[in-house]
């Protein structure tokens, strides 16, 4: 094999091998459809806070909050697109909630964008998304 | 049982708009993770989470591996009545946690 064949074969290997898994961009697209639907989210109201620039992937602050009367929300969703699973949490409210806001903390197993929806009561969605930079993961070793 | 966190005001006024805190103290295995021998570790999260004031709904709550060890949350209830705030959680081996806070209105 010739050097450049080489390189180029090795080249294209190595993020294959060392690359964290993550979620491809079709099964985000499919975590998000089984959630809430063919609903086109808007963007707009929902409030996702998250800092944009994380020191440890194990433990983030996020809190996602959105412009509206609680009755008027049925639940917030949140993604990771860049986690081996898309999926980080479905917080629906009810009747004794008093204001449509939730806070956690999550993991990330890389730099990636977080994507928040609220699914309204009248079938309506907003999202929300901030793109972030993790300089440790969360460790999957 | 797991020991549970739990941040409710005593008391409070008809109407108004508490911040309830629960911090449970759970490993949150997210069944990514390998041991030194190279098996997978098996998943062992609390999946989900509901409080309700008074039997009625304040927050339910569907986690993932990706919610952080010792899980944390926040969110807000709307008092209306002296009674009482129950947690309940459940974990992947399906053992269901409940726990109590009471509140007076005055």
């Amino acid at each position: 094999m010739k050097r450049r064949g080489f390189l180029i074969v090795a080249g294209s290997l190595v993020p294959a091998i060392w690359a964290p898994a993550r979620a491809t961009p079709a099964e985000v697209a499919q975590a998000i459809k089984s959630v809430i639907g063919s609903t086109v989210p808007k963007p707009g109201r929902l409030k996702l806070d998250v800092p944009v620039l994380v020191e440890n992937g194990n433990a983030v602050a996020l809190s996602a909050s959105i412009d509206a009367l609680p009755g008027e929300v049925r639940a917030i969703h949140v993604f990771a697109e860049g986690n081996p699973l898309p999926r980080i949490g479905s917080f629906r409210f009810g009747p004794a909630t008093g204001r449509p806001r939730i806070a956690t903390r999550i993991r990330l197993a890389t730099s990636q964008t977080v994507i928040a929806i609220a699914e309204m009561t009248d079938g309506t969605c907003y999202s929300d998304s901030v793109d972030l930079l993790v300089t440790l993961a969360a460790c999957l070793e | 049982m797991v020991r549970v966190l739990i941040n409710v005001p005593k008391k409070a006024h008809r109407g108004e708009v508490i911040e309830i805190k629960v911090l449970i103290s759970h490993p949150m295995e997210s069944g990514q993770r390998r041991n030194e021998m190279g098996q997978p570790i098996p998943r062992d999260i609390i999946h989900s989470f509901r409080c309700t004031y008074n039997n009625q709904v304040v927050l339910e709550a569907e986690l993932f591996p990706a919610v952080a060890a010792n899980p944390f949350l926040s969110f807000f209830a709307v008092a209306e009545d002296t009674g009482t705030i129950v947690f309940a959680f459940t974990d992947d081996h399906g053992t269901e946690q409940v726990e109590r806070a009471a509140i007076v209105i005055e």
